[in-house]
């Protein structure tokens, strides 16, 4: 793909960026700055992001959103699946974003029901 | 292969060859090909370290008190720091990565094979930094008690909450066997090295200490482990049958065997691809060098590689949040 080509605005164009190296610059300090966020998060462990919230602590709620958010500026920016036509974007995507979900879903299910029958079952799994 | 510039169909001629579905050549696509089969390769892994997760999640090892070393800095509690700084190397070998694509469109190969220098250099670093931290994750810190059922015992200052080695407080007993080495005894039989110490030497020297007591894996509504009394401690050592040092993948002292197992795999197979990275890209810089690319006209073959490290380190970012930060 020829140079003039790239797609050089990333935050839905909030950002426009002069050059393609410009740009790659400005990703990295973004990453940078999302992965400090998540070790100092790490660290510190606030007590208030530490309550329950859909089954899982809101911390690690947090966790998974900025993985995701670093996930997709490292595969549209650094992958150039920005610079792809759609049909390619498609393909690529749309596997992993139906499939992964769906796997997600069934095993960590099934994982907390053998947790409840290892728990509440007559048998001793602690001897 | 020609460059991937954006030639004009003539509609006349779809069925002639020389159509590129997608607007990308051959090569790439097939690396995208690859790059989604991998990814739902290791998306199985880590789904089913969660599912294991699940299932134990009150027992589960928590990763701040396994992952505390740092370079350097002997006996300083450190968790997460390493980590985070192996990936901001992968995460700056990934931008080095682009720019060296970069380069290669404006066809400057004295830049491409800098930047893919750096990039090898990245690699390299985190694969050296990958086998640092298995090595502290095998040889392990305090070593633990394991009783018949598989559960860990860690031991504990009740004074001061402070985690303490079993080799500290275990007291020797004169005449407990030593490791059998091939050179006694019969001939050709040996066995795998014993711990330091025994399970009696360490039941000693905790009945003689009287401000020991033992952590269990369970985890309280806190998320922190249990702590027992010391009457209960008493009670609970009289379960214990083997002394765990370190952890392999049959025994592992911090905590829940499977988190052992899982930390080997995928860690593992993540390093593997690293590795490979490292090698792919060896040969493509020697290609820059030797000006493969410069003849070919374009540098198609580094955006390639490119996409592959990339994924690798996309694949790092979620390794990084289940096994450390979740």
């Amino acid at each position: 793909m020829a140079a003039d080509q790239h797609n050089l605005a990333i935050f839905r164009g909030l950002l426009k960026f002069k050059s393609n190296q410009q740009k790659i610059w400005g990703v990295l300090i973004f990453l940078s700055i999302v992965t400090i966020i998540e070790v100092f998060l790490g660290i510190v462990k606030p007590q208030f992001l530490m309550v329950p919230f859909l089954r899982m602590k809101l911390l690690n709620w947090i966790f998974i959103i900025l993985t995701l958010v670093k996930a997709y500026y490292i595969a549209w920016d650094f992958m150039h699946i920005r610079d792809e036509t759609s049909g390619l974007k498609g393909s690529i995507v749309l596997p992993l974003l139906i499939l992964i979900p769906y796997l997600v879903f069934i095993i960590l299910l099934e994982g907390d029901y053998i947790f409840d029958v290892m728990r509440d079952g007559f048998v001793s799994w602690n001897f | 292969m020609e460059v991937a510039t954006s030639t004009p169909t003539d509609q006349t001629n779809v069925w002639g060859g020389g159509m590129r579905p997608l607007n990308a050549s051959y090569g790439k696509l097939m690396m995208w090909f690859f790059i989604v089969s991998d990814a739902l390769t290791f998306s199985g892994f880590l789904v089913s370290y969660g599912f294991s997760r699940y299932k134990n999640i009150d027992s589960w090892p928590i990763a701040d008190e396994v992952f505390t070393h740092f370079p350097f800095l002997h006996g300083v509690d450190a968790p997460m720091y390493y980590v985070a700084l192996m990936t901001f190397i992968l995460i700056f070998s990934s931008v080095t990565m682009v720019l060296a694509v970069d380069a290669g469109h404006h066809m400057q190969k004295g830049k491409v094979t800098l930047y893919m220098f750096l990039t090898i250099i990245g690699g390299a670093i985190f694969v050296g930094s990958q086998a640092w931290e298995w090595k502290n994750f095998i040889k392990g810190e305090y070593g633990a008690l394991e009783t018949k059922g598989g559960q860990i015992l860690q031991f504990l200052d009740q004074n001061t909450g402070k985690r303490i080695a079993l080799g500290e407080f275990a007291q020797p007993i004169a005449g407990e066997r030593t490791t059998h080495a091939g050179s006694n005894g019969v001939w050709y039989v040996t066995e795998s090295e014993l711990p330091s110490v025994s399970v009696a030497e360490v039941k000693a020297g905790f009945e003689s200490n009287e401000n020991l007591v033992i952590r269990i894996q369970k985890l309280d509504e806190n998320g922190h482990k249990t702590v027992l009394s010391r009457a209960e401690s008493l009670e609970k050592i009289n379960a214990a049958t083997t002394v765990v040092e370190g952890a392999n993948l049959i025994h592992n002292e911090y905590g829940n065997r499977l988190f052992a197992d899982f930390f080997f795999f995928i860690t593992g197979f993540h390093g593997f691809h690293v590795f490979s990275g490292v090698i792919i890209n060896l040969i493509i810089f020697f290609n820059v060098i030797v000006g493969t690319y410069e003849k070919r006209g374009h540098y198609e073959m580094v955006e390639k590689v490119g996409l592959y490290w990339h994924f690798v380190d996309l694949v790092w970012v979620f390794v990084f949040t289940f096994f450390y930060l979740v």
